[in-house]
């Protein structure tokens, strides 16, 4: 049986996709900074799906205990759902915050998961998601430090994409618009561009068996982000987004 | 989460904050909060049980945390629902103890409602079951009980309504089948009097439940349909069922797409269903062997099902007499029949002995009928409150919406109750729209 491994495994949508990859029969590795308060997701998984679940310590920021955390795992499929989201006033005013967020979001994905490729060329096989964002798609002054550090994480799961293809390892891309979450519980969201963290992991999981390359939850913020994305620039920097 | 939240009647609706927690540490802050709360499952009860200023939802603290399937031990959070129960305990053969009618409730709705099914008076309610269960106070400490220790505490909390804390853990006991179908048999009963016969000539049957007709009158005053049933053993299937004996049900599900305009039910149109309804058995007795959905839960197979009765919602009279007040029941089916306001979905269920403090459940029969919104109905249940309190009868909480304190009466331990809920809730923090109404939180 094949494993797969979640980074970021306490969100909403860290959890649903570990029960949905559970339920296609992987065995799951769920990682997290404190993977303590994952143990009754970990019995949930074993007793509905029965598979294996193993629970471990992983900080996207320590980044000298990647290698030796991701050598004591090797598993087939790595997820990255972890980032943070501050209020971006609070960012752009305090560099702690800021930099927290563009390490987290950038370079703490960058270096587990240049481990995870090295590991997937030498075999010649594997599977990389990385979760990004819609909102790295294009800058814009309410996701001024969020947007931007996905808009390099996108990139970033661009070129690896490139990178490993003629090595047999598929990289795919998701970029949700809106989830609704806890974190987003009590914000007021548009109905039909709002996904489940379940819609979220559904859509996942059946781009991962097609092999896809990028992926928007929903399909449609493919069309209006294309939008948004056209918009000449001597406009759009007039405009509230 | 501002919200509007109704219960499964979608009759009161309620502005209302909604907060959720998958782990434990974030419910601590949704408690010390300010602002009162009550606990919220699946929103399957029918009336304001779980509606308030604020409401914790627990749909997301919702995983299993063991599953002995040798003994039939299942252990989980609160937020799971019995149809997640069901799809892990019945392949391994093991089924819930009790089960009402709908398996869209949340283990945390059945202990707060002590939920009965068709199976009362052989097997009890839900509380039974129960080996033992955390309570997360209105003090946020955490209080572990059973039936003989803080005994007070999960007297209180079974059945009731959520008003002693937040049950954040819960380990019950399975019941064990040989295969997930049921042997069914339906017998057609022309009257009231037949009826109640044949629920004891049944009586040794471990699930009976009666349909009935509430607007006949005359000979066939009270016309049924009473299904009894046992889960079937191996040799009971037919081949075809053999091959998988624990196959679980379809997920296929019919979903009712909108609110029907309220004038489309009526006399005529429920009189003509309960004539197909009646008439569709055409032998007296039917036996069959059937997936345990459609003897349990055939209303789950239709989403959204409460649509039916348009969007001003309706309401469920629950109500239960002693089984010496059978004049009650004439009484009352006489009234329904009289103002025209029957429900097509009227269901009557014999119960056995009450086994806990607050609980609805009491030896008698209990009928259920549902009432859609529209004038006079709320005056006319006030007038079957009378019938139902003169012959020593009470009301579903659950199912409740509308009735005034003085319902109660009948329930012989509310003082008891009142104090124990005032003992682990001091200051009214865990409360909801019900309580406020019937004077269960008050802290004065």
């Amino acid at each position: 049986m094949e494993t797969v491994l979640i980074l970021g495994a306490t969100s909403d949508i860290g959890i649903a996709i570990a029960k949905k990859f559970a339920a296609g029969g992987y065995n799951i590795q769920l990682a997290a900074r404190t993977p303590a308060q994952l143990e009754p997701l970990k019995s949930d998984i074993e007793i509905r799906y029965r598979v294996n679940c193993g629970l471990y310590a992983f900080d996207a920021l320590q980044y000298n205990t990647h290698a030796a955390f991701f050598a004591g795992l090797k598993p087939d499929v790595t997820i990255t759902i972890f980032g943070t989201m501050y209020e971006e006033e609070d960012a752009f005013n305090d560099w702690a915050l800021a930099e927290r967020m563009i390490n987290t979001n950038y370079t703490g994905a960058v270096s587990i998961l240049n481990i995870a490729a090295k590991h997937y060329i030498g075999q010649q096989k594997g599977s990389i998601i990385g979760i990004s964002s819609v909102a790295g798609d294009r800058g814009r002054a309410s996701k001024l430090i969020y947007g931007s550090s996905k808009a390099a994480f996108t990139a970033y799961l661009a070129g690896l994409r490139n990178k490993c293809f003629k090595d047999n390892v598929h990289v795919m891309t998701v970029k949700p618009g809106f989830v609704y979450t806890r974190m987003t519980e009590n914000m007021p969201l548009p109905k039909p561009l709002t996904s489940t963290p379940e819609e979220v992991a559904d859509i996942v999981y059946s781009g991962f068996t097609k092999k896809k390359n990028t992926i928007y939850v929903k399909w449609f913020w493919r069309y209006i982000m294309l939008i948004i994305k056209n918009i000449p620039e001597f406009q759009f920097k007039k405009m509230k987004l | 989460m501002k919200k509007w939240l109704s219960g499964w009647g979608n009759y009161p609706v309620i502005e209302s904050k909604e907060d959720s927690f998958v782990f434990t540490d974030q419910l601590v802050p949704l408690i010390e909060d300010e602002l009162p709360f009550i606990p919220r499952g699946n929103g399957r009860s029918y009336g304001d049980s779980s509606l308030g200023k604020r409401t914790i939802s627990t749909l997301k603290y919702d995983k299993i945390l063991s599953f002995d399937t040798v003994n039939g031990v299942f252990e989980c959070q609160p937020g799971i629902t019995l149809s997640q129960v069901l799809e892990v305990i019945v392949p391994q053969g093991w089924f819930l103890p009790v089960t009402p009618g709908t398996k869209l409730i949340t283990i945390g709705g059945a202990v707060g409602s002590n939920v009965h099914g068709k199976n009362h008076r052989k097997e009890g309610s839900f509380s039974k079951y129960i080996i033992d269960m955390d309570v997360r106070l209105a003090s946020n400490t955490v209080v572990t009980c059973t039936a003989g220790e803080n005994a007070d505490l999960f007297e209180a909390t079974c059945g009731g309504m959520g008003l002693t804390g937040v049950v954040t853990r819960v380990k019950f006991r399975l019941k064990k089948i040989d295969t997930s179908y049921m042997k069914q048999k339906q017998i057609k009963a022309e009257n009231l009097d037949v009826l109640l016969l044949l629920f004891e000539k049944y009586q040794d049957f471990s699930y009976t439940v009666a349909w009935i007709d509430c607007l006949k009158k005359g000979e066939q005053f009270g016309r049924s349909i009473l299904t009894v049933g046992e889960h079937a053993s191996l040799n009971e299937l037919n081949d075809e069922q053999k091959k998988d004996p624990f196959q679980l049900p379809a997920k296929k599900m019919l979903n009712f797409p909108f609110n029907l305009p309220s004038w489309v039910l009526n006399t005529f149109t429920v009189r003509a269903f309960n004539f197909l309804y009646y008439t569709k058995n055409f032998k007296k007795e039917i036996d069959s062997v059937v997936l345990y959905d459609s003897f349990f839960y055939p209303l789950d197979a239709i989403n959204n099902w409460n649509r039916m009765y348009g969007k001003n919602g309706f309401v469920q009279y629950q109500f239960v007499l002693p089984p010496e007040a059978k004049q009650g029941l004439v009484e009352i089916l006489n009234r329904i029949s009289d103002k025209g306001m029957g429900s097509f979905l009227t269901v009557l269920k014999a119960l056995g002995k009450q086994e806990s403090m607050i609980s609805f459940c009491r030896e008698g029969y209990t009928l259920a009928l549902d009432f859609p919104l529209r004038s006079g109905v709320l005056e006319f249940l006030d007038e079957l409150d009378e019938i139902v309190l003169k012959y020593g009868g009470r009301l579903y909480i659950t199912k409740d919406a509308r009735m005034k304190p003085g319902m109660l009466a009948n329930y012989p331990e509310l003082g008891k109750f009142k104090s124990i809920v005032k003992k682990y809730n001091p200051d009214g923090k865990i409360r909801s729209a019900q309580s406020d109404r019937l004077l269960l939180t008050d802290t004065k």
